[in-house]
Order: C-alpha cells, then sequence, then structure tokens
C-alpha cells in the first residue's frame, strides 16, 4: 500500500485526488510587501517577459506560467519568493499585527517567517526558531534578502524553548515573558508535498509517522504554553496522516488549557476527521481544514486555528 | 573600557560619551553616516535599534530586547565597522536605500546586469569615492541593487557571491 492510498477513505473524489497527486505543481511567487507592491511586481515581470497570472484568493500570490521565479529583476531585489501556494495559508489566519509579538516554532527556511514579517508591516517581534543550525542560514539569508528587519533567529528545541534569551522573567521593559501569536507549521512526513517532491515517499514509513508525532505533540504544546490567554496559536502541517493532524490537537486539547476555533479558509477543503483506524478524537477537530491536492490544483494541507486559555 | 565579546548582541551606545567598549560605533555616529553619506532623512532610523554582533558587525532591528542578548540573529546586518571606511550590505542598501540622495549611481540596463552577476565596471562616475550605492529604473522608479566599490575609475561589484544573478535581458 502506498502512503496515498491509505487515505483514499478520507478523501472525497479520490479519482481527482490521484490525478491531481500526478501532476506537477504550478511555479508560485508571493509579493514581498516589505519590499513592494504587487503592482510594481507585475510591471517589473511584464517589463522582463515573465508571464504571470493572480490567484483568485490571494492578492500577493502569483502564478508564473513558464518561467523559474529565482531569475529575473523582482527576485533580485527581494521583491517577491518562491512560495507554494497553499503554503502562504497558515500565516494569513495566524493573522498577526504589527506590534505583536510572534514566535515561528519550526521556522527554517522562513518562507512563511517572512510572510509574518509582511504581515506584521516588519514592526513589532518576531522569533523564528529552528532547530537545525544548518537550515537557519537558509532563514537568515531569506529574511535578510526580503528585507526583514524585526526578525530574531533562535536554534532551539521547539519542545523546550526557552524564552530567557528575550529576558523572561526580568524587569527589563523589553523582555518578552509570552507570546501574542504562535505558528507551529510543525515538521511533517511531507506525504502533501508529492508533486513537488516525487521521492517524498522513498523514506516514509509508520515508526516514521509515529515518531514525527510524538514531536509534534511536544511541540505544540509548548507553543500553548508560551501564548498569552487569549493568544492565538495555528498548527499546520503539509502531510495528510491524521496521527500528525487531528491525533495530535486531541492531545494537546487534552494536555493543555485551550480549544479550538472556526476560521474563515480562503482555499477550498474538507473539515478535520474526528475517527481513523479505531481511535476517536475530541469533535472540535472538525473545526481543522483539510486540503487535498485536486481542491484547489496546490499541494496537500492541514491547518488548525487554537485559542489559548483565559 | 572593555573588549568586544563576538558571540552575543550589545547594544550600541547612544553617544560617543556613552561607549564602554573600545572601539565600538556609537548610535548616533551610526546614523550620521548614512545620512552624510547617501542624504538619507534624518529620522530613517527611528524606532530601530542598532546592536554589534562580531568585530564590526552592526545589525539593525526594528524592535527591542534587553542587552547583551544571546540568539544567532537580530534583525538584519547593516554595516560593517572597526575598519578604515565602513561599509553597509547589500541587504541593507536595498531596504534602506530608496531614500538616498548623494553618492547613488544609476546604472543602464545592460551594465545593470553586469554588476549583478559580479562584474566590475568602469562608468562615468565624478563623485566621491569609495562605497557607493548601486541602483537602476525598474517599475517606474530607481531601486538599489546593492552596494559598489568606486576606486581608480573603477566600479567593482561587492555583491556577495549568494545575491549574484545572471539575468537574460528581455526578449
Amino acid at each position: 500500500m502506498t502512503p496515498l492510498e491509505r487515505y483514499e477513505s478520507l478523501v472525497d473524489d479520490p479519482d481527482a485526488f490521484r490525478a491531481a497527486c500526478d501532476r506537477p505543481l504550478p511555479s508560485v511567487v508571493r509579493v514581498n510587501t516589505i519590499k513592494a507592491t504587487v503592482d510594481r511586481v507585475r510591471a517589473a515581470l511584464d517589463a522582463e517577459g515573465v508571464a504571470h497570472e493572480p490567484t483568485d484568493w490571494h492578492p500577493d500570490v502569483l502564478r508564473l506560467t513558464d518561467d523559474s521565479p529565482g531569475h529575473n529583476w523582482p527576485h533580485a531585489h527581494g521583491w517577491i519568493h518562491g512560495q507554494e501556494e497553499v503554503s502562504n495559508l497558515p500565516a494569513p489566519i495566524l493573522d498577526p499585527q504589527p506590534g505583536d509579538r510572534v514566535w515561528d516554532a519550526c521556522a527554517a527556511p522562513g518562507s512563511k517567517t517572512t510572510q509574518l514579517a509582511a504581515l506584521m508591516d516588519d514592526r513589532g517581534l518576531l522569533v523564528g526558531n529552528d532547530n537545525n543550525l544548518g537550515r537557519l542560514s537558509a532563514l537568515r539569508h531569506n529574511a535578510e534578502r526580503l528585507g526583514v528587519t524585526n526578525l530574531v533567529v533562535t536554534n532551539q528545541d521547539a519542545r523546550n524553548f526557552s524564552l530567557k534569551p528575550l529576558g523572561e522573567g526580568s524587569d527589563d521593559p523589553t523582555a518578552v515573558d509570552a507570546f501574542d501569536r504562535v505558528l507551529v507549521d510543525a515538521p511533517c512526513s511531507c506525504e502533501g508535498t508529492i508533486r513537488k517532491n516525487p521521492d517524498a515517499f522513498d523514506t516514509w514509513s509508520l515508526d516514521h509517522v509515529h515518531s514525527v508525532a510524538g514531536v509534534q505533540k511536544g511541540i505544540l504544546r509548548r507553543a500553548v504554553q508560551a501564548t498569552r490567554p487569549g493568544g492565538v496559536v495555528v498548527y499546520s502541517t503539509c502531510t495528510f496522516a491524521p496521527e500528525e493532524n487531528e491525533a495530535v490537537l486531541d492531545h494537546v486539547l487534552d494536555a493543555e488549557d485551550c480549544r479550538l476555533v472556526d476560521f474563515e479558509a480562503p482555499l477550498d477543503g474538507v473539515p478535520g476527521v474526528t475517527e481513523w483506524e479505531g481511535e476517536e478524537y475530541d469533535p472540535s477537530v472538525e473545526k481543522a481544514l483539510r486540503i487535498y491536492p485536486h481542491h484547489n490544483d496546490t499541494g496537500g494541507f492541514f491547518c488548525a486555528k487554537v485559542e489559548v486559555g483565559g | 573600557m572593555t573588549d568586544n565579546d563576538g558571540q552575543r548582541f550589545d547594544r550600541l551606545p547612544a553617544t560617543a560619551a556613552d561607549r564602554e567598549v573600545t572601539g565600538r560605533a556609537s548610535r548616533a555616529e551610526v546614523i550620521e553616516w548614512w545620512v552624510d553619506r547617501f542624504g538619507l532623512p534624518d529620522d530613517t532610523f527611528d524606532g530601530f535599534t542598532f546592536w554589534e554582533k562580531g568585530a564590526g558587525k552592526i545589525w539593525i532591528f526594528a524592535s527591542d530586547l534587553p542587552s547583551p542578548t544571546d540568539v544567532e540573529g537580530l534583525g538584519m546586518t547593516f554595516l560593517r565597522t572597526r575598519q578604515e571606511h565602513w561599509k553597509p550590505t547589500t541587504n541593507a542598501v536595498q531596504r534602506f536605500g530608496r531614500e538616498a540622495s548623494r553618492n547613488v549611481i544609476e546604472l543602464a540596463p545592460d551594465a545593470a546586469r553586469r554588476f549583478l552577476a559580479g562584474e566590475d565596471l568602469e562608468p562615468d562616475w565624478d563623485g566621491d569615492w569609495g562605497y557607493l550605492i548601486v541602483a537602476h529604473e525598474l517599475a517606474g522608479g530607481v531601486e538599489p541593487i546593492g552596494v559598489g566599490l568606486y576606486v581608480h575609475d573603477e566600479l567593482r561589484s561587492v555583491v556577495p557571491k549568494g545575491r549574484r544573478a545572471s539575468l537574460s535581458p528581455p526578449e
């Protein structure tokens, strides 16, 4: 059984699902509003003869119909950033505001981090963390190319992330004791990226799914703990496995003071599943969003919005 | 006076009179340098904080934190001090250089492409020697590409290898 066959009982249209997974992904870029406007990017792409078309759900996301995103002036200036279409979803759902204190728990290589910075107008405090020092250099490179100045880069295990380097517990007025919003775009088995990485299944195993689910639970619990009462955590993965999605939410709902909330989704999808292979989950996991590749002709994705305590 | 600890982020002193670390640039000197050299408005950097980590590597941060701060990155690398001529980073010039009114050299399309690819050029320039903001016309405005070093009638591209690119001309 391939990983995809495993999920066909969950999918609304298995034939369309299979067909979409076999198609390559279009090249998509996000306009970096720290440095440019959509109009200026489109004018610059036109001047270079780079074909592009808008997406119907997100004004800052453009599809490049026959070019790679990296070889044009807008890219050299950091006006655009190659970012898969569906990966643009969690940042607007988190909806960070200028002046907020925001933590991106698994930040590298930084596509969503830099999108968070743009949504914040590059104001306030954005902490981009990753446990992998090598991938942090990609995060820093991308953030600097896009002109981000409100980013603090940390190298910790998100499961026991410490706010001490941010001054927690000191009487300094700039010290950070809790975040307003946190994005947990968790490391996962990446089944949803099969259209981008045809070898994504080569390393797939059920053991890996269970192992990564344990890490995801630890990171999401720490994210809830590090968020102020009334604050928001968004949990996302690019995988279909309920073990890594609804089961992780179910675990954290049980272990921490938080609840799932509804959100407006600009992309088509279906609700989270409340049972899988004999396990039942908290009914509120239906508030999560599952996106399959055939829904919007994108990669696969999972996203949930969590409100903390209070 | 103490020495610079290159492993952590220390806030720049407000002025030279507040300096406690030998050779450290002050916030006032950093802002004055950008305003003097490139004609940026005086208030360009209001609300930003400045930090040193590494010998002479100055970082600009849109927020604030207690000093010192032990993290991997704080804002954007901005300026190299502790050398004879201070040198702005490519990314800082792209981010803040649009407002520059002095020491900006505007290249024609072909020269701009060659500069981005890392080639040295011999443009007509009768202004200052030293580090210049190199720009070109794009989509209705003059946009800074990066930093060039103008010496002996030659403009050297100091675009870092990771930011160089070969663009083909429009068809």
